[in-house]
């Protein structure tokens, strides 16, 4: 608890501190003093702190989203990006703005949710089908899966001539977050509350469905529940800054390896760190290259698959 | 009582629990023996609604397990499968806590924890109740499982070889603590077992299974016998009284 209260205290003074970090000059002084400068004031207010927001909500529901993924599978190495989630929640965007563009944001976020929410179904039966001979056999399953997808949305798009949202929704960055256009992933919240709400279920479940049953607990509904809220999560992410590869994998990992799989426990780690994760990726996003940026999902992807790596390779120590 | 009438098992053609109709005692042990295959774990399974049954019908206490709901079921019925998951790292206390999931709803009270130190010292965890369950010995992993189910509290204890990778000091003190679950807390202990010696010195009823059918039960003394278990495990087994127990030698 006490850890905790220390990790939490350091997310927030970053936060903070992120909240200075851009290309219109901010300093506290100018905001905090008897008469404020209007102009930061707007900056602060607009683009700023929506767009911490926006980092801090999407970091907090995909480590959470990866960790229930985990549990699903029954396997360390899915996570919404290498599942055919995040894939699938494109394509239903992509049908949604080709097929029916005056729908409002939500309907078609609800179109990319129920796309996600049966290419995630899809890839559960799928490994219901076939031996895994591997741990590894798991991931790459999901990711060709996701890789056909996606081939399917790529092909359609270019027609379309829409690859350039595709890529916006594949692409994790928050430079395009202003107040108005962030909003939905307050929903993301509520979803995070509920998976810490069902938090046990998801453990029992992640024990097989044999032990589920022998303590009374339908596993299929637990699987159900996991699902719609992995769907949700990633499509509104999807829908709102774009996918951020590989947070889902190493955050609930790393979680696991200090603390065990009791998520009752383990979420709010998870949900702190993935936080973390995303507020860094962001911030550097902003000043490796200042006054340009890089989106945080390229970071992401570097910072994320190294780690992973690493995760890698020391598991493979532990078990060998 | 637990009722199992045709109860049924086929993987496409092949039929792995054939037509088993079995009235289990209610109280004391009861074992389940017989050779690798013989349908033992299969039949344990569908009496304790983990595995789907083909045809055939199972009561606990009345109690149809297909219809009724789970966690009803799961307060009267605990089971210990013979592999246990090893997906989840869980510390030995958190995993016996699971064990009081049925009562407690995930918010265990003073009483469900008392439940479970108990299960814990009873297996002889005390000093490993921290320990990630992929920190342990097979032995000391099983006996964590045991614990757990143990701490179910159920009037019915089904459990698949629970001696599986128990040392002779902790197979003795869990038969005995089985033992003692029958005799002082009146509850039904079904256990399969492969050591027919435990069978023999700590069960009520033994229960001998062949080609998925039971092929013989009965009281230890009418089933140690040389011609019984010959019919059993195709071996000549010889069968020696010892302080009033029937032990069998079957080492050459
Ligand atoms: N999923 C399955 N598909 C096909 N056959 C199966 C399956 N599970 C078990 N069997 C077969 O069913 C038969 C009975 O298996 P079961 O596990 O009940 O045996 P057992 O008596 O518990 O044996 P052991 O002493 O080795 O544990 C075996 O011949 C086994 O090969
Ligand atoms: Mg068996």
């Amino acid at each position: 608890m006490k850890r905790f209260t220390l990790a939490l205290l350091v997310l927030v003074v970053v936060a903070g501190a992120s909240l200075l970090v851009g290309v219109g000059h901010l300093s506290w002084s100018a905001l905090v003093s008897p008469t404020p400068d209007e102009r930061a004031v707007q900056v602060l207010v607009v683009s700023r702190i929506p767009r911490l927001l926006a980092v801090l909500l999407v970091g907090t529901s995909l480590g959470v989203a990866g960790l229930i993924m985990q549990m699903l599978a029954r396997n360390r190495f899915v996570e919404p990006a290498t599942a055919g989630t995040a894939e699938s929640a494109s394509l239903g965007m992509l049908a949604a703005t080709a097929l029916a563009p005056q729908l409002p944001v939500l309907a078609k976020m609800g179109i990319a949710a129920l796309f996600a929410l049966a290419g995630t179904a899809l890839f559960l039966l799928i490994l219901q089908r076939i031996p895994l001979r591997s741990v590894l056999v798991v991931p790459l399953v999901g990711i060709v899966l996701g890789g056909i997808i996606d081939s399917v949305t790529t092909f359609f798009a270019h027609r379309m001539e829409l690859l350039q949202s595709v890529n916006a929704w594949t692409t994790g960055d928050f430079s395009t977050v202003l107040r108005g256009r962030y909003e939905l992933l307050w929903v993301t919240l509520g979803l995070t509350c509920l998976a810490y709400v069902a938090a046990d279920r998801f453990t029992v479940a992640g024990m097989g469905e044999s032990f589920t049953t022998n303590l009374g607990l339908r596993y299929r509904r637990i699987v159900v529940l996991g699902l719609v809220i992995v769907s949700m999560v990633t499509a509104m992410v999807v829908v709102t800054v774009g996918m951020i590869p590989f947070l889902g994998l190493i955050v609930p990992n790393v979680v696991s390896l200090v603390m065990g799989d009791n998520a009752r426990r383990s979420i709010p780690w998870v949900a702190l760190g993935g936080a973390g994760f995303v507020l860094v990726c962001d911030l550097l996003g902003r000043v490796v290259r200042f006054p340009y940026e890089i989106p945080g999902a390229t970071l992401a992807g570097i910072l994320g698959s190294l780690l992973f790596l690493h995760l890698l390779l020391r598991r493979n120590a532990r078990v060998g | 009582m637990i009722e199992a009438k045709n109860v049924t098992k086929r993987y496409g053609q092949t039929v792995v629990v054939d037509d088993v109709t079995l009235q289990l005692p209610v109280g004391g042990i009861t074992s389940i023996i017989g050779p690798n295959g013989a349908g033992k774990s299969t039949l344990l399974s569908m009496m304790s609604r983990v595995l789907p049954m083909s045809s055939g019908t199972v009561r606990v206490d009345g109690l149809d397990v297909t219809t009724t709901p789970g966690d009803v079921l799961a307060r009267r019925l605990a089971i210990l499968r013979q592999d246990n998951p090893l997906t989840a790292r869980l510390t030995v206390r958190e995993l016996v806590t699971f064990g009081r999931y049925p009562h407690s709803k995930g918010r265990p009270t003073v009483k469900d924890r008392e439940h479970v130190e108990q299960a814990i010292r009873h297996m002889g965890l005390d000093a490993l109740a921290e320990r990630f369950l992929d920190e342990l010995s097979g032995g000391q992993r099983q006996r964590a499982f045991v614990a757990m189910v143990l701490c179910q509290d159920t009037d019915y204890v089904l459990l698949d070889e629970p001696l599986n990778g128990l040392d002779l000091k902790h197979a003795v003190s869990m038969m005995k603590h089985l033992r003692h679950a029958a005799d002082a807390l009146q509850k039904s202990v079904v256990v399969v077992l492969h050591d027919i010696n435990f069978a023999s010195c700590y069960s009520n009823h033994l229960i001998a299974m062949r080609d998925g059918k039971v092929a013989f039960q009965g009281r230890p003394a009418d089933i140690m016998r040389p011609e019984v278990l010959r019919a059993v495990y195709e071996l000549d087994i010889s069968i020696q009284r010892i302080d009033g127990d029937f032990i069998a030698t079957h080492y050459r």
